[in-house]
């Protein structure tokens, strides 16, 4: 991708400059008054997305839909395969192609990886990746470097903490190479066992970062400005005993908060189960919820970029 | 000095320099289960100059294509091709690792699109070439096992 996203395809956070990051973010800022309802906006009117969840998920689809229609655009779609062609064993490919026929704009959430690249092969229209199983989810990406930049004016030279589950979870791997271009100084938190894969910390550390790694949050919240928080899932330890005490090391509550920052924001991709305590909901270091808010101006601006409605 | 193991060749093709123990792998890439059609010897764990041990293939009465030659790649990219016409070498390459790779081997992730019935031949970005490792172009995982995922 380069310059315009106009009939792009969305797929990988990895295809991105970081300009055309940069220029997201900005449409997406312009976006916030229509995304509240406090402007209306028909830029998208008459124009129809694709919406197909091969998969549950809430937030995302829900901000989808809410995006395109405060565009006044139309969402067509399902947010289950059973019931439609899909279960009766259609392939992908053609589920596509049907669709590409449909609409404008396509949404994928699928289960399998490289679902969305295929997809797109497939579609004339722009193929938005809403997830591709354990792949990527660059949407989810773009409304988390949206929020830090909101919250802290900026990206560049703020300490962010990430902690939980880095081995498998695709949001991180996303988000933290996605702030390594934009030069924020990086800080992994988890048990050994779930730390951050090499390839990633390799191809963090090409852009001029070398994130820190640590296994104590305790030792390093004191420092932080952002503390992105995800689920450590009890799948991922054969022992209960083991997750039950891994689960309350990475747990956050007002202790583990008594030597932050005043200005420490704290995020999470949501949904949480107990990873934070909802004690810390009332303290002003919550952000998550503006964070699931900021997934429709930025979802927003995509649509609205990959249509042509805005440049 | 020319020291032969088996019997000279007349005409075909001498895949010399094979790592060792891929030599099966090989054999199964050019397919010499399905057709008879002429002598094929295979020598195994011979040495070497240049590797210390090497596995060598002799095919009669045939040349590769360009799909063999690059699976061949693929599993062995130090292999050298040897053509030999009227008993001699007329034709002496080593085989070149291509730097993209289609329809030729399976994504090596089970949760890969491509491994699904979809109407989409698997294909790949080689990032290394010595040993080869390949980016899936659909899921972004890396295959390192190729001789596994060679189909
Ligand atoms: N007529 C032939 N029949 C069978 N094998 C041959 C024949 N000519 C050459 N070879 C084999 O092909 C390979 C390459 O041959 P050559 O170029 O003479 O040797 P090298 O590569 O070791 O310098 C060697 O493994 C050799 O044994
Ligand atoms: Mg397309
Ligand atoms: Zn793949």
């Amino acid at each position: 991708m380069s310059g315009s996203l106009k009939g792009s395809d969305i797929v990988s956070i990895r295809d991105f400059s970081r300009e055309q990051i940069e220029r997201v973010l900005e449409v997406a800022e312009k976006m916030v008054p229509i995304a509240r309802g406090d402007e209306k906006s028909s830029l998208l009117e008459g124009r129809i997305l694709g919406s197909l969840f091969y998969e549950p998920s809430t937030r995302t689809r829900l901000s989808f839909e809410a995006a395109m229609t405060r565009l006044g655009g139309r969402t067509l779609g399902f947010d289950e395969p059973r019931g439609s062609s899909v279960a009766k064993g259609e392939t992908l490919a053609d589920t596509i192609r049907m669709v590409d026929a449909y609409s404008d704009v396509i949404v994928l959430r699928h289960t399998q990886e490289g679902a969305a690249r295929l997809a797109g092969h497939f579609a004339e229209k722009p193929v938005i990746n809403a997830g591709d199983g354990a792949g990527q989810h660059p949407t989810q990406t773009l409304l988390d470097l949206f929020t830090i930049r909101k919250e802290k004016g900026g990206i560049d030279g703020n300490h962010i903490v990430i902690v939980g589950d880095l081995k498998y979870g695709r949001t991180v791997h996303s988000l933290s190479e996605a702030l390594s271009m934009f030069g924020a100084e990086l800080t992994f938190v988890a048990p050994p066992t779930l730390q951050m894969p090499q390839e990633h910390i390799k191809h963090i550390e090409t852009r001029g970062i070398r994130p820190k790694i640590s296994n104590s949050l305790e030792e390093v919240i004191a420092e932080a400005d952002v503390l992105y928080v995800t689920r450590i899932q009890k799948e991922r330890f054969p022992d209960p005993a083991e997750y039950r005490k891994v689960a309350g090391a990475f747990t956050i509550d007002r202790e583990m908060l008594r030597d932050a920052s005043d200005n420490l924001v704290i995020m999470h991709p949501l949904p949480r189960v107990s990873e934070i305590d909802p004690e810390v909901d009332l303290t002003p270091h919550a952000r998550y919820f503006d964070q699931a808010f900021n997934g429709v101006p930025v979802r927003m601006a995509l649509l609205s970029m990959v249509l042509g409605g805005i440049e | 000095m020319k020291e032969f193991k088996v019997t000279p060749i007349r005409n075909g093709t001498v895949i010399d320099h094979i790592d060792v123990g891929m030599a099966l792998k090989v054999l199964r890439i050019i397919g010499v289960r399905n057709e008879v059609s002429s002598t094929v010897s295979v020598l195994m764990h011979v040495p070497s100059k240049k590797n210390n041990w090497k596995d060598v293939v002799k095919i009669e009465d045939r040349e590769l294509d360009p799909k063999e030659l690059d699976k061949i790649a693929l599993i062995s990219p130090d292999a050298t091709i040897n053509i030999i016409r009227d008993y001699n070498v007329a034709e002496k390459f080593v085989v070149e690792v291509p730097e993209r790779v289609k329809g030729i081997m399976t994504c090596s992730n089970p949760g890969c699109i491509t491994n699904k019935s979809e109407p989409v031949e698997p294909e790949f970005v080689v990032e290394t070439k010595k040993p080869p490792a390949l980016r899936c172009v659909y899921c972004d995982r890396m295959t390192t096992d190729i001789a596994e995922n060679i189909v």
